[in-house]
């Protein structure tokens, strides 16, 4: 017998990646382009898997990330909050090739959340009184509407980490954080694309954003291209 | 002479109290940092940062520290970040205390429409929703009426909601507004050369006293 978290650690994408097929609900990490784990977004393309359900907050921008799977034509249906700029996403949304749920972005995590902490659905008051609440159950508690929203649990959560170690304890860097803790616990099985792969202990148990109970794979890529989606800067003023 | 951008962002940051935690929405909202004095507030982003600082000097952008419009930003000593289930939390919670967001229509009850365009192309929800409804209190901080002079300050709002009954205050470049129970806008003060005559027609609701 051997356990989930028996020897995490793999030695290429692709083998971070068995299992992984056609018609699964896979979660991946990332607002925009920040804090996407690169390398299994184009390890997915490599493995010839389609009719994904993708779960992310943009699926993508600019041609880049996650819009390599809208173009790839893996993709048939989008769970997101915000479109914006990704012009891969309007124009099949537009076409109908791909079914697009717009979700709050608050309730889009906190499915998540719920979904990893054993809880089937909450109530919110986010989205009362607009489109947000067609179909939904709604509650007064209190005074206040709320609506129940159902947990979101995914086959697969890909995620990027600053630093792992090979139990799979996380540490995540600046912005790049964001959803991935969250898909991670929503996930059956969750890899991790680590910037930096340690030996335990490295990383103090104090100091461990995501403990390893959430991971069940990871592989170390320590190469990313980390697009920036709007570079906004002020004139550096003399002598600094 | 009504507000221009940039008298409208140094009123709004007027509204934020020493020591609040403040959302800016992206846009206009955003210039409201620059008008405030060092250490006054702290600015929290949707995508998991508190104590945000400007953007960044020309050549230390770091791609993996953003806002939540994906803009290259900067951390301030005593800043931290968090993931995006504790961030909305903090939103849902109370503990956010102003959110001053831009709008495409503020009704005279104070229900906010800012995320879509009937007929036009879905942007998407991202944060507005949380943040109109879970921020202590809500400034609009907007245009009084659009290009073709229609009315954006209106009786009921015909754009899709984000959130009913959330605005508090309504900042033009006409002045500053408070949407009331009953439904009309009361005047809280006027830009300079702006009169009661004007804002009227620009308004597509009554205005009380």
């Amino acid at each position: 017998m051997i356990g989930r978290h028996h020897d995490k650690v793999r030695g290429d994408v692709a083998s971070a990646l068995d299992g992984l097929d056609s018609g699964m609900t896979v979660m991946v990490g990332g607002f925009g382009l920040c804090g996407n784990p690169e390398a299994l977004i184009a390890g997915v393309i490599a493995r010839g898997v389609t009719e994904l359900t993708l779960v992310s907050n943009n699926a993508g921008n600019l041609g880049k990330g996650l819009a390599t799977w809208l173009r790839a034509g893996i993709v048939k249906k989008v769970i997101c909050s915000y479109l914006g700029t990704n012009e891969d996403l309007h124009s099949r949304m537009a076409a109908g090739t791909i079914q697009v749920e717009v979700t709050p972005q608050g309730t889009l995590v906190e499915r998540m959340r719920a979904a990893g902490a054993g809880i089937p659905a909450f109530f919110t008051p986010t989205g009362v009184g607009t489109v947000v609440e067609e179909g939904k159950e709604k509650r007064e508690i209190d005074g206040r509407w709320y609506l129940l929203e159902r947990a979101l649990p995914a086959d697969f959560a890909l995620i990027r980490a600053h630093t792992a170690d090979r139990f799979g304890n996380l540490r995540f860097y600046r912005t790049a954080r964001n959803f991935s803790p969250a898909m991670a616990t929503a996930a059956r099985t969750t890899v991790v694309e680590a910037d930096r792969l340690v030996d335990n202990g490295t990383i103090d148990p104090d100091d461990v954003h995501l403990p390893g109970i959430y991971v069940h794979r990871l592989v170390e890529v320590r190469e990313h291209e980390d697009p920036f989606e709007y570079k906004t800067t002020r004139p550096r003023p003399e002598g600094k | 002479m009504p507000f221009s951008k940039s008298d409208m962002a140094r009123r709004a940051a007027a509204e934020i109290p020493a020591g609040a935690i403040v959302n800016l929405g992206i846009g206009l909202p955003t210039l409201c940092a620059d008008y405030l004095p060092a250490g006054h507030a702290y600015l929290h982003s949707e995508n998991g940062l508190l104590g945000m600082g400007p953007f960044p000097y020309e050549g230390d952008e770091d791609p993996q520290l953003i806002n939540a419009g994906k803009q290259t930003v900067t951390v301030l000593p005593g800043g931290s970040t968090f993931d995006s289930a504790s961030s909305f939390a903090m939103i849902r919670g109370g503990h956010v205390d102003l959110a001053i967001l831009g709008a495409m229509q503020v009704s005279a009850r104070g229900d906010l429409a800012n995320w879509a365009v009937p007929g036009g192309k879905i942007m998407g929800i991202g944060g507005a929703m949380d943040l109109a409804s879970g921020c202590r209190r809500v400034i609009a901080l907007m245009q009084h009426a659009n290009k073709t002079g229609e009315h954006k300050l209106v009786a009921t709002c015909t754009y899709p909601l984000t959130a009913a009954r959330a605005v508090a205050r309504v900042i033009t470049e006409l002045g500053v507004f408070d949407p009331t129970p009953d439904g009309g806008f009361r005047i809280v003060e006027l830009a300079p050369d702006v009169d009661r005559a004007m804002v009227e027609r620009l308004t597509g609701a009554p205005l009380v006293d």
